[in-house]
């Protein structure tokens, strides 16, 4: 378990990467760069994953299906539009493969 | 266990490496594939882990829900896409929200804060999740009207403040399960619903934005709370990426979040600036209009949502390439927000095959409008309309606009004759500079291109 300030810090951090890493970002790729940081919360998949795994009651499976069912369509939908938007950025000096 | 650790660890690194690349248009396509490999490698080694049941379970949701996302996303047209991220997105919250809901009746939390933390998760999620959902159905036009009601506001805040309520119950109890579990669960999801329909579909993108940054959050709660260092990375990061991402946007339509979240734009104001718009509008047929541009040097094209909807891009795209041919410079003015997101329009536009840069920003483009010979718009409305800069009343007043009326001659290619999206009349249609070229975009670009092959 990760407690405490440790906890604070790591989000400190991590949100600032998350700030900066998108910062200087133009604005041709704003849906697409959307679209990506949605698939890349679809890692709550591992989550939902592991509270089904340890769900013990009728109930609590049931739930826990229904967020691995979710999660994995946030994953998979989310990089396939993702890929399949950018797929079709290119510059006119290097055509089309 | 160390080895599904130094997974984890892997993925958090390549999700951040993936999304810096992803943000300049040369390394974008690899960059969506590093954090995809992250994802696999991560989903993998989650299988490892020790103590885990119900595989069979787990293996059968995966499939369901990720074959059923594969096929609609691979069948989804671009025109579409803003929606399909909104339902990825809710269904992401939604899965944070199932998490919470799990860990809160198995009731055994590590410490308070943890407790706190999941009840946090769990709320931020339901919203996020059932929120979207509305943006979705009104995208898709499945919801046609914004919904309001006088007092609208205060009875959100009480819905609101319940579930608050109910949620510190959970925390204070120690999460027994049972009752206050389920009016927790109802009052957020019923908070995700009102508070999305009254906004109109103009502003859906910053509010799918928004939720696409809340659902992010909840993944990280909830990854503390299992002590999942992927989870939190990963949902940290994105957090404030999309936080950034939703006053970008916010910040090209010029309209403050809380104005979005709060007003109900598109429904209320916007009729009265429709007399005084004044003069008369001056039609021009395609043949007139492709000598126009045949003959001029410079040529700046404002594509809107309008001709991604005729689906006339790809013609539009081959009506330049003849132009190129004779000579003439051609340009693609995309306005922050043209389409329904910012970007959206560029995407539209690679699809057909426009080379990026050709296409370029508000602000590169601008001081050029004044030495372009004709600005052709298709299918843009609010984005061109002058009164953004001259009329304080209006409802659009201040947005920054594409000056496309200072080009020497302007063709507008429409539709009809009514109003675009925010339903306010355009003063550039009636200036005397400006030639309406009325028709369906798809068609009239194929009568301009047949035109200029005559000349």
């Amino acid at each position: 378990m990760i407690e405490g300030f440790t906890a604070l810090y790591i989000f400190m951090l991590a949100a600032f990467t998350g700030y900066e890493v998108i910062g200087r970002v133009p604005v041709i790729l704003h849906t697409p760069l959307m679209s990506g940081s949605n698939f890349v919360h679809g890692i709550v998949l591992v989550g939902a994953m592991v509270a089904m795994g340890h769900a013990s009651t009728d109930l609590e499976r049931f739930i826990g299906f229904l967020g691995v069912m979710l999660a994995a369509g946030n994953a998979v939908g989310g990089y396939v539009v993702t890929e399949r938007m950018l797929e079709m950025f290119k510059s006119s000096k290097e055509p089309a493969k | 266990m160390i080895l599904i650790q130094l997974s984890y660890f892997a993925a958090a690194v390549l999700f951040i490496l993936g999304l810096k690349r992803m943000s300049s248009p040369k390394t974008a396509r690899g960059g969506i594939v590093w954090a995809g490999a992250g994802m696999v490698v991560a989903t993998i080694a989650t299988f490892f882990m020790p103590d885990m049941h119900n595989y069979g379970l787990m293996l059968l949701a995966i499939l369901i829900g990720g074959g059923a996302a594969w096929y609609t996303g691979k069948k989804v047209a671009m025109t579409d896409m803003p929606q399909m991220i909104a339902i990825y997105n809710g269904m992401g919250g939604g899965a944070a929200a199932a998490i919470a809901a799990v860990e809160l009746l198995k009731g055994t939390f590590a410490s308070q804060s943890f407790l706190t933390l999941a009840v946090l998760g769990a709320l931020i999620g339901s919203v996020a999740f059932s929120g979207s959902m509305v943006a979705f159905a009104k995208l898709q036009g499945l919801m046609k009207k914004s919904f309001l009601f006088p007092g609208q506001q205060k009875i959100n805040m009480v819905v609101f403040a319940a579930a608050l309520v109910f949620g510190l119950i959970l925390i204070s109890s120690g999460s027994t399960g049972g009752f206050p579990l389920f009016m927790f669960f109802a009052l957020a999801l019923a908070f995700g619903i009102m508070m999305t329909l009254p906004i109109g579909g103009a502003d859906m993108p910053v509010v799918i934005s928004l939720y696409n940054a809340l659902t992010s959050l909840a993944v990280a709660f909830e990854g503390f709370v299992l002590g999942n260092a992927a989870m939190i990375i990963a949902g940290t990061v994105v957090g404030s990426a999309g936080t950034l991402l939703t006053q970008l946007m916010a910040r090209a339509m010029n309209r403050p979040i809380s104005n979005v979240l709060f007003s109900g734009f598109g429904a209320t104001g916007g009729e009265a600036s429709a007399e005084d718009a004044g003069g008369t509008m001056k039609e021009i047929d395609a043949s007139d209009a492709a000598v126009m541009m045949a003959y001029a040097s410079k040529v700046i094209i404002v594509p809107g949502y309008g001709m991604a909807v005729a689906q006339a891009q790809h013609k539009v795209w081959e009506f330049c390439k003849l132009l190129e041919e004779k000579g003439v410079t051609v340009k693609f003015a995309i306005h922050p927000v043209a389409g329904r997101m910012p970007g959206h329009m560029n995407v539209l536009l690679a699809e057909a095959g426009v080379p990026y840069d050709k296409i370029y920003d508000l602000e590169e483009i601008n001081a050029e409008f004044p030495t372009a010979d004709v600005a052709l718009i298709i299918g843009a409305n609010d984005v061109v309309n002058p009164v953004a800069r001259t009329d304080p009343n209006s409802p659009i007043y201040g947005m920054p606009i594409l000056d496309s009326d200072k080009a020497k001659d302007v063709i507008v290619v429409k539709r009809g004759r009514g109003t675009g999206f925010s339903g306010i009349e355009n003063a550039l249609f009636y200036l005397d500079n400006t030639r309406m070229l009325y028709g369906d975009g798809q068609e009239v670009a194929g009568k301009l291109i047949q035109e200029v092959k005559q000349l």
